[in-house]
């Protein structure tokens, strides 16, 4: 049971499901660090993006066009939530943002499941990237493979607007202290709603990317948030190298604990959690103090 | 001028008899319209759950989202003693899933209030899901995975020829009304008691709270404790409301309806979870049944749930008081407000001559030498240095002024000497004991604390909550677990409040909420919380700042009156009225010492004039 080929193809596929969780977990991770509300609702921006690619998909017939499509679709729904409902909460304490990101979520599902039922739907993986691949050792499934690079170029993107423009640099500082920000004279308000954008769009591109792997539910998005979750714990807080590799961290022992019994997967990864929050409270790159 | 004894409900008992009143005619009414008894039942074990949580949430202030998993644990408990092991008595298998979940809670309390806010929301998440696996996968033998474990039965109790069998529906209902009567009682007596009132106090603002002296870690995991036992309690009851224990009480779902449920019913109440469920179990029948809505009920209840948190924030009940409020209140506030102004207008006359308050935790009398010495103390942040090699003594009973520009790293000095943050080099001893690196609230035990600059209150509470919740801490120690005492039963609490309300000059705005306050007021009720928990050494960081003329005078007068007996160190800016009380005076610049000396020595250094008017010379020369 316990092959070379066997190990290899399970750290194949942690990579894939880390590289994604680091995704959606940098969405999360810059939205609660520069505008201090984390958002319960990410989760099913996940799999609302899923279900927008599903349709443009079903319309098209094009993968890659679902994927355009699904991801400027959540980054409407994104910007639109944040100008609708999030702005109000900026002042209110943690508790109400947590209840009322929590309430939307529902009705995001919800509203899914009215239009779509909650039967599992698929989207095929684009003719491309179907099928296996050698890799000397062992076969592999090419469009798992492709994940990977997907991602990773993803999350390089992000890594560029939030490092190298003039963008990143105010998203950074807002990091830091937003009021200072905006006693500068830049208008953090609509950094806010841009950034709150950008968040729901990184979720809701690894929901179309996902489609492929697993098949669309509307409570597809639960456990990712709470997979998320604990790729923000590990990684710090508000921290975008963080994610990235909390996320990375995270896929690997749900993928190498499925490999010797699939039930304690999710208990192994929890203990990771706990680990780190016994030996460094504030994640492995989080900066002191913040909460 | 009222003279009531502090207590904070004026008939303690009128909540719970109308409680037992309405429980007893619910299976009286209910059935004229209609009222399914199986959602009444259930409606009621979500009530109890939600007792438990609304300590946590409401009262506490810490929003968990992991409720499920003592719900679980307790129901699973209970479920399996009385169906596998074939243990026969249902009343003592619920109390043992309630103990097992009290004890789970206690452990990961532990763990999740490591940390706040949204952090201890995830990790809450994160817990309760570790649990759904555990009791999906490796427990699944003894939990019966996702079936459930079927034939949970229900009480029935003989006492000689008298038989009282409860089986289901209405015959169900008398039993668990009790167990809800029996459960809101407890509760009510839990936030009546002086650990009621600190949670609120954590609730309100947890770093003032720690300040005045209370251990907040230990009351926060107190409530924690206290909401797992109630929600395995309830767990336990749901096997028996369903004759199965079913497993998705684990379920995530489990956790988010308890909290829409409070939210919807008001939080903070006790209540609201029970109004709350009521609401979300009588719209889901009603748009299910009757509707036909089918799945869409959840959406319609999810909608009416972020309409409730975006508009109505208290919920219900808060909806409801705020009206009653609004309507029955309007000639009761005209008359406080014409209070308060007289109070305003004639401060002098009200504060007539009160009787200083000596410091309740006397200096050994063996005690030599000066009562606070820092040697050498250094603070830096990161390359910034705050302060630098601060050699500083005060001598018991003395009290000293600090003066210094801007930036000179006197709010620091206070927070290393208040042990609020810990110094990067140096010693601080207090009393001859050395408190390096001690935890504020056991500083404050000690006999040490200090009022704030920026004004740390409790904010929704009354000037009377927040001069109890100061004393409390002097009276009971940080951390006692007296969660069914009264508070009128403390001896020399009153009597204290009352002290530290005159001292202050508060008396008559004593039922006033904080932040109806004047800044005035605000500054002296700070002053005052520093005082309620009689330090043998003060410490006012800028009492008299952002004070009138005539604020200032009358708070003068006061620091004179509240500095006999005790020693005080006093920040000010204003330095005619530091000359006037200080004895000594030290002076700080760019995070040194740079002299010390009387006022009149202080007057007519000239390195003080310059370190005040220095930085303008340079500017002229520069321009």
């Amino acid at each position: 049971m316990l092959t070379w080929s066997n190990f290899l193809s399970q750290l194949f596929n942690g990579l894939a499901q880390g590289a994604l969780l680091a995704l959606i977990s940098s969405g999360l991770t810059i939205i609660y660090g520069t505008l201090g509300v984390l958002n319960l609702a990410h989760g099913a921006m996940f799999m609302l993006g899923g279900y927008a690619g599903y349709v443009a998909y079903q319309a098209t017939g094009s993968f890659v066009v679902a994927v355009i499509a699904g991801t400027l679709f959540m980054l409407v729904v994104g910007v639109v939530m944040e100008r609708v409902v999030i702005r109000h909460f900026y002042g209110r304490p943690h508790e109400d943002q947590l209840l009322v990101t929590f309430g939307l979520s529902i009705v995001f599902v919800e509203v899914v499941r009215f239009f779509f039922s909650s039967q599992s739907l698929t989207v095929p993986a684009p003719a491309m990237l179907s099928g296996i691949t050698s890799l000397g050792v062992m076969f592999y499934p090419t469009y798992r493979l492709a994940v990977v690079g997907i991602v990773a170029v993803a999350l390089l993107v992000l890594f560029v607007v939030l490092y190298k423009t003039r963008l990143g640099l105010v998203v950074r500082a807002g990091i830091e202290d937003a009021v200072m920000v905006d006693s500068l004279g830049i208008d953090v308000y609509r950094v806010f709603m841009v950034v709150f954008g950008i968040g729901a769009m990184a979720a809701g591109f690894a929901g179309i990317v996902n489609a492929p792997v697993v098949s669309l539910t509307p409570d597809v998005g639960e456990a990712i948030l709470v997979q998320t979750f604990v790729v923000v714990v590990i990684g710090g807080v508000g921290s975008f190298p963080g994610a990235v590799v909390g996320g990375l961290i995270a896929g690997e022992i749900i993928s190498l604990t499925s490999m010797v019994n699939p039930g304690y997967a999710y208990v192994m990864l929890f203990a990771a959690m706990a680990l780190v929050l016994l030996v460094r409270p504030r994640g492995l790159f989080g900066a002191r103090g913040r909460e | 001028m009222k003279s009531e004894p502090p207590v904070f409900s004026k008939r303690p008992v009128l909540v719970e008899i109308v409680t037992a009143a309405v429980l007893i005619a619910v299976p009286f009414v209910l059935p004229l319209v209609d009222a399914a008894p199986n959602t009444v039942n259930r409606i009621l074990v979500w009530g109890l759950f939600g007792i438990g949580f609304d300590i946590l949430f409401g009262y506490t202030g810490l929003l968990s989202f992991g409720q499920s998993a003592f719900y679980g644990t307790g129901g699973f408990i209970a479920a399996y003693l009385l169906t596998r092991a074939g243990f026969p008595y249902v009343v003592l298998a619920l109390l043992i899933g309630t103990a097992v979940a009290a004890v789970v809670g206690w452990l990961i309390g532990l763990l999740a209030l490591r940390r706040t806010g949204i952090y201890f929301a995830m990790i809450t998440v994160a817990i309760a899901e570790i649990f759904f696996f555990v009791e999906f996968n490796p427990l699944s033998e003894w939990t019966g995975g996702e079936n459930g474990l079927p034939g949970v039965p229900t009480p029935s109790f003989h006492f000689g020829p008298i038989h009282l069998d409860f089986t289901s529906g209405w015959s169900l209902y008398p039993f668990l009304a009790f167990c809800f009567f029996c459960g809101i009682v407890i509760a009510l007596r839990i936030v009546r008691s002086p650990v009621g009132v600190i949670l609120t106090a954590i609730r309100e603002n947890p770093l003032r709270a720690a300040a005045v002296g209370h251990n907040v870690q230990a009351y926060k995991l107190t409530a924690f404790v206290i909401a797992a036992a109630y929600a395995g309690f309830a767990g336990g009851l749901l096997g028996v409301l369903q004759g199965f224990m079913p497993p998705d009480a684990f379920m995530f779902d489990t956790s988010g309806q308890l909290i829409m449920q409070t939210a919807i019913g008001g939080r903070g109440t006790l209540f609201g979870p029970l109004v709350g469920a009521a609401v979300w179990l009588f719209l889901q029948d009603f748009l299910q049944a009757t509707l036909k809505l089918g799945a869409t009920w959840k959406l319609v209840l999810g909608l009416v749930f972020v309409l409730l948190v975006c508009f109505l924030r208290q919920g219900i009940i808060g909806g409801i008081r705020d009206l009653i409020a609004l309507s029955s209140g309007r000639a009761k506030r005209q008359a406080e407000f014409a209070d308060a102004a007289a109070a305003a207008d004639a401060p002098a006359a009200t504060a007539a001559p009160v009787a200083p308050m000596g410091a309740r935790h006397a200096a050994p009398v063996d005690l030599q030498g000066p009562i606070l010495q820092a040697k050498s103390l250094t603070k830096r942040y990161g390359g910034v240095v705050a302060n630098e090699g601060i050699d500083f003594a005060v001598a018991p009973g003395e009290l000293r002024g600090i003066i210094g520009p801007n930036g000179a790293g006197k709010t620091t000095f206070f927070k290393m000497l208040t042990c609020e943050v810990p110094p990067s080099s140096g010693t601080i001893v207090f009393e001859g004991r050395d408190i390096t690196g001690m935890r504020i609230t056991d500083v404050c035990q000690l006999g040490l604390t200090k009022s704030y600059q920026v004004n740390q209150l409790f904010n929704r509470l009354t000037v009377r909550e927040n001069v109890t919740i100061a004393a409390l801490a002097e009276l009971r120690g940080k951390f006692k677990l007296d969660l069914f005492a009264r508070l009128s039963a403390i001896p020399g609490l009153a009597e204290q409040v009352e002290h530290t309300l005159q001292l202050v000059n508060l008396t008559q705005r004593r039922d006033t909420p904080v932040s109806q306050l004047a800044y005035g007021e605000k500054r002296r009720l700070e002053i005052g919380l520093a005082l309620a928990s009689s330090p043998s050494l003060l410490l006012l960081d800028e009492p008299l700042a952002g004070m009138s003329p005539r604020e200032r005078i009358e708070t003068v007068k006061l620091l004179k009156s509240i500095a006999q007996g005790r020693t005080m160190i006093v920040i000010d800016h204003d330095m005619d009225a530091l000359f006037e009380l200080a004895g000594r005076i030290t002076v700080l610049q760019e995070g040194r010492v740079l002299v010390e000396g009387t006022p009149d020595e202080i007057k007519g250094n000239a390195a003080v004039q310059d370190a005040y008017l220095g930085g303008v010379h340079e500017e002229e020369i520069a321009t």
